[in-house]
């Protein structure tokens, strides 16, 4: 479990950091918390000739709230995100979904840019920032370009970063109106990757009825998958929605595969479950959301370490 | 009066060292040392063709590639059979680099020595072996079944067959108003030290002689493998122990092939080579425990009392027998429990598999064991409609009844006979800890709440501290300080607290003025090892014997110094002075000089013991004809049988009847293991051993698919229990005090593993309402299980209809 040999790269700046990857191309990595690759490494499961170290850029190490949303430098940790209050404010799924990211020592390092480029369909920030319909920005040597989540996320640990690119930020929009939201997951120790998570999203108008539902679901599908349930719960309120209506509903689209510690029936249950779990808790949400609160624009930022 | 230490919960000495990171483990030794690393098989079971380590020869820094061809002497002979036993009639061995066949994925086909492990892991990948692959047998059944075999020589998979009986089981049974049979199945768990398992050798070409760091649990049987396969005299070889990580059974083991190979490797080269085992490595290379495939038959009275007891095993011990048959003669000879069984017939086929070998961890088959007995306690007790602690309380060997022999041969081949114990005791005080009395009105509530709860109990016997021997030194030098050394390993036990907790009491000093060395056979070269619960019970009892007769050395010389009769001594705060006038005094590191006369002066407590400054008595010797020079005694323990510690379990869980998730609400523990050392030492062993129980009922096992490929072989896939699994744990102590040995102690080791997936089936199957056959079982397992209860697949239990009106259990 040692690493094959492989070329550091410790730029000081973006400038360097971009330079360095168009340089090395595709035998190129880049390191940032490092929660999977150092393992992936020391597994030689990967073994590029290249690693580029971005834990120097100080300029990514950014969460900025503004009304619209929430921006995620590269090199801001899980943790940091989980307790930034001006985050919170815009966009709760956030820390609700980080909270369940692995142990606070790997929140403490791991990246939540990096887990999105990592393209975990495991990974909670994967399905928060499918279910918000965020995106990410992707830089290269004289050009950045900002790539939808629908696109970005390609397969299993597979996103559309090409050669020579570098994920540096990640946007999580503020869902509109009225609208609630919740993360649950069912691991089998406290912090596992999930075997089935579901993070909901429900917006209610005056009258507190349901005019939105939708799930976005954890290691069911090689990619986040999003399914819009409106219309098992449209019109209904908190008291009167049949919540295993939407979960009969979103069964019919999940595929869940079996694995050592679920069958797949078993997580097609939990998904079930869960479904009604979330669901229920969003649109419980929703009703306490002030339609024509203000949040004021913050920035938090700070200093690489 | 000194402070009594005995029974203390001193606080462990040896953490505040291991705490801030100064503890020195095998990986911290020999910078600079050349390292090896291994290319394993791929394969569960393959002929070798070929291998061709061309691609590796450029490699930068590489020092050494070994094959099976290029061993000489007894290391290209198979490994040691250490424990060889009349029914292992087909035992085998590995040899150190596979020969021609494997037999496992992981076995060892190619040693690599670089100038350090990355550069030997670059070599190892360039490395080609080319096999023909076969097909594996792989689990019990398959290895029952016969169809294919692991070796060729061995017919029906079958190493050892294996029947003890007493009385005439089968006949009883049929001859009982109530009979039940239960097939019952446990899978395999690891012992998983934090630190694997590691290997650091030093020749010195001038002395002739080798000095071998390993991360072991005998120093002193890893010393003699080596000497015997190195053909080294034993006095060229020493084996030091560094801080070791964890063992549980794995590390008793030896010598593993990396513990011949390495000092091998460092003579041939004369160089330091060191290895240092990966996650990866223990996972597929070292050993497994727990998987048996039983059939249980009892047959019983109305009461429950057991007539006649038949139990059928089938044991899984991998791919090789290094160990012998040790595991399945405890399960065999430890599942009868705290009970009669009337009738008893055990017996059990010892099976070879394409896998990992078997040998002991932590409980040492008496989990499986209790499992067997517990279950089908319980399942007499649903058949009676009983509640399940009156049918195990009916059963119970009582305290007049002790010794009591059960006419088998345990483990260390001596008579099964517990010492002693207080079993309706100990149940009393578990009943009354957990509130068993009381939970039916607990499981009302929560069922009027939407919640499903149930709860369990196990019970378990266990004979700890086999011998043969272990030996003790203690030594008093002329600063006073006291030096003990004995020859038992120490994995981070609190060795070094509870032997000087002891010291301290037996010489009257201070105990911050003693130091504990174990497991270097330059301080004490005759032990056996620390398994099984017995370094306290042997090396314990060694001690306090040899610090018995410093004592005693101590008092003779100072009464002459003091011009006192020794009776009327006494040692306190580390000075020998005379009952009743404290003035009349001497210290006991003065006794240390005058214990020693010498012709050399190099301060001014040696000057005191010099011949021409002292006072001497010109019609003796300087040293008495009988006598030895020094304040230093030496002694051992040898039991003439084990100690049987006794211990039970009971557990409260609730299972979410939509996720099938199970939550564990109380565990609690009543623990009888003699006299406590140190209570705090104790406790901390049975927290540990229950954090491996739950881990074992709840999380863990060995996933091996048909090919023989183990797919969870990783802390991602295989699921230790973190903190945040294990419960809050609840200790109430007995103390029966074992009459074998001058102590009155008991192990402690194991204690609190062995009865957990017996406490787990039997509450999650009181929460459920159906019967628990298989551990561990995760909530996949249980929804599964509910499924084909809800088809009618699986019976209910008898009281399944009572738990819905919530009035018995």
């Amino acid at each position: 479990m040692k690493p094959p040999a492989f070329r550091y790269h410790a730029p000081t700046d973006l400038a360097e950091a971009l330079d360095a990857l168009a340089e090395v191309g595709h035998d190129g990595k880049v390191l940032a918390g490092g929660q999977s690759l150092i393992p992936m490494l020391n597994m030689r499961l990967a073994a590029p000739a290249h690693l580029v170290d971005i834990n120097g850029l100080s300029e990514l190490a950014y969460v900025r709230t503004d009304p619209g949303g929430v921006a995620v430098g590269a090199l801001a940790r899980h943790a940091e995100v989980e307790a930034d209050e001006a985050a919170h404010a815009v966009v709760p799924l956030l820390r609700q979904g980080l909270r369940l990211v692995a142990h606070p020592v790997i929140r403490n390092r791991g990246t939540t840019v990096g887990s999105l480029a990592h393209a975990d369909p495991s990974g909670e920030m994967t399905a928060v920032l499918a279910l918000l319909g965020g995106s990410m920005t992707l830089a290269r040597k004289g050009s950045t370009r900002t790539v939808a989540v629908e696109d970005f996320f390609v397969g299993p640990l597979e996103a559309s970063i090409e050669e020579g690119e570098l994920a540096v930020a990640a946007y999580f929009p503020r869902l509109p109106g009225r609208t609630g939201t919740e993360f649950v997951e069912i691991a089998r120790r406290h912090g596992d990757y999930a075997m089935c998570g579901v993070a909901a999203a429900v917006t209610v108008d005056d009258d507190l009825r349901i005019v939105s539902a939708r799930a976005a679901y954890l290691s069911l599908s090689p990619v986040p998958l999003v399914l819009d349930l409106t219309d098992a719960l449209i019109g209904r309120t908190a008291d009167t929605a049949v919540w295993q209506d939407a979960a009969t509903l979103a069964a019919g689209s999940l595929e869940p595969e079996g694995d050592i510690h679920a069958t797949a029936e078993y997580r097609a249950q939990l998904a079930g479950v869960l479904t009604v779990r979330a669901l229920r808790t969003a649109t419980e949400r929703a009703a306490l959301v002030d339609p024509n609160g203000t949040t004021g624009t913050t920035s938090t930022e700070r200093s690489a370490r | 009066m000194t402070t009594k230490m005995f029974g203390a919960p001193v606080q462990r000495t040896e953490d505040l060292r291991l705490l801030v990171g100064n503890g020195r483990y095998l990986d911290d030794l020999g910078e600079g040392s050349y390292e090896a690393a291994f290319v394993r098989s791929p394969h569960a079971r393959a002929r070798i063709t070929g291998i061709d380590v061309t691609g590796a020869l450029d490699v930068d820094g590489l020092i050494a590639i070994y094959t099976y061809e290029d061993l000489t002497g007894r290391v290209a002979e198979p490994l040691p059979l250490l424990i060889p036993h009349p029914a292992l009639t087909h035992g085998r061995t590995a040899y150190p680099l596979a020969k021609e066949f494997v037999n496992h994925v992981g076995e060892a086909v190619v040693m690599v020595v670089a100038t350090d492990r990355y550069l030997a892991e670059d070599a190892c990948e360039r490395i080609t072996v080319e096999y023909e692959a076969l097909p594996p047998v792989v689990g019990i059944e398959n290895a029952h079944r016969a169809d294919r075999l692991v070796h060729d020589d061995v017919p029906g998979n079958c190493a050892a067959h294996l029947v003890q009986e007493v009385g005439d089981a089968p006949a009883a049974i049929a001859a009982a108003p109530n009979r039940l049979e239960l097939k019952l199945d446990i899978e395999r768990s690891a012992c998983m030290p934090m630190e694997g398992r590691g290997v650091y050798a030093r020749w010195d070409a001038a002395d002739e002689s080798l000095r071998v760091y390993t991360s072991t649990q005998t120093s002193t049987g890893v010393r003699a493998a080596v000497a015997a396969k190195l053909d080294l005299p034993l006095d060229r070889v020493e084996c030091v122990t560094p801080d070791v990580g964890g063992g549980f059974g794995v590390k008793i083991v030896h010598p593993w092939p990396e513990e011949i190979l390495i000092p091998w490797a460092a003579r041939l080269l004369d160089h330091e080579v060191k290895w240092t085992e990966d996650r990866r490595e223990h996972f597929i290379s070292a050993a497994h425990e727990r998987g048996q495939l039983q059939t249980v038959r009892v047959g019983f009275d109305d009461d429950g009392r057991l007539l006649g007891l038949d139990v059928e095993i089938l044991h899984d011990n991998g791919a090789y027998t290094p160990y012998g048959i040790i595991v399945p003669i405890i399960t065999s000879t430890q599942l009868l429990g705290p009970y009669k069984p009337g009738a008893y017939r055990v017996d059990f086929r010892s099976l070879y598999t394409n896998t990992v070998i078997v040998t002991p961890y932590r409980g040492a088959g008496r989990p499986q064991g209790v499992f067997a007995m517990e279950r089908a306690m319980d399942a007499i007790a649903d058949h009676l409609g009983k509640d399940r602690t009156e049918v195990r309380a009916v059963n119970f060997i009582q305290p007049d009844e002790m010794p009591y022999d059960h006419g088998l041969l345990f483990q260390d081949g001596r008579p099964l006979i517990y010492d002693s114990g207080d079993f309706p005791g100990s149940l009393d005080a578990l009943k009354k800890l957990v509130g068993w009395d009381e939970f039916e009105a607990y499981r009302a509530r929560a069922r009027a709440e939407g919640r499903r709860v149930g709860i369990g109990v196990a019970c378990y016997v266990e004979g700890t501290g086999v011998g043969p021997y272990e030996g003790g030194h203690v030594q008093v030098e002329t600063t006073g300080k006291v030096v003990v050394a004995t020859g038992l390993t120490s994995q981070g036990q609190g060795h070094q607290t509870v032997f000087a907790q002891i010291v301290a009491d037996e010489l009257g000093v201070p105990i911050e003025d003693v130091t504990v060395t174990t497991g270097d056979t330059r301080r004490f070269p005759y032990a056996v090892g620390t398994f099984a619960s017995r370094a306290a019970v042997m090396s314990g009892n060694a001690i306090a014997l040899a610090a018995r007769n410093v004592k005693a050395k101590a008092l003779r010389i100072a009464g002459e110094a003091l011009e006192a009769d020794p009776r009327d001594l006494e040692i306190v705060d580390g000075q020998v002075r005379v009952k009743g006038s404290p003035g009349a005094s001497v210290a006991l590191g003065t006794v240390a000089v005058l214990s020693n006369p010498l012709r050399y002066a190099f301060d001014e407590a040696s000057k005191a013991a010099t011949q021409l400054t002292g006072k001497a008595d010109f019609s003796k010797p300087p040293v008495a004809e009988d006598d030895e020079p020094g304040l230093e005694g030496r002694d051992y323990y040898s039991p003439p049988t084990a100690t049987f510690a006794n211990g039970m379990h009971a557990v409260i869980v609730e299972t979410d009847p939509d996720t099938a998730e199970i939550r564990i609400l109380r565990y609690c523990v009543v623990h009888d293991c003699g006299h406590l050392i140190n209570p705090m030492i104790v406790e901390g062993q049975v927290h540990g051993g229950v954090a491996q129980g739950v881990g074992g009922a709840l999380y863990e096992r060995m996933e091996y698919d048909e090919h023989g490929q183990l797919v969870n072989a990783s802390f991602m896939d295989f699921l230790m229990p973190y903190a945040s699994e294990v419960p809050k744990i609840e200790i109430d102590h007995l103390e029966t005090p074992s009459p074998l040995n001058p102590l009155g102690i008991k192990g402690a080791g194991e204690a609190g593993v062995i009865p957990a997936a017996a406490v787990f089936a039997s509450a999650i199957e009181d929460a459920e309402g159906f019967p628990i056959t298989r551990m561990p079982i995760q909530p996949s397992e249980l929804f599964h299980l509910r499924k084909r209860f809800a088809a009618g697949e699986i019976p209910a239990l008898r009281r399944g209809a009572d738990h819905a009106a919530g009035t018995h259990r």
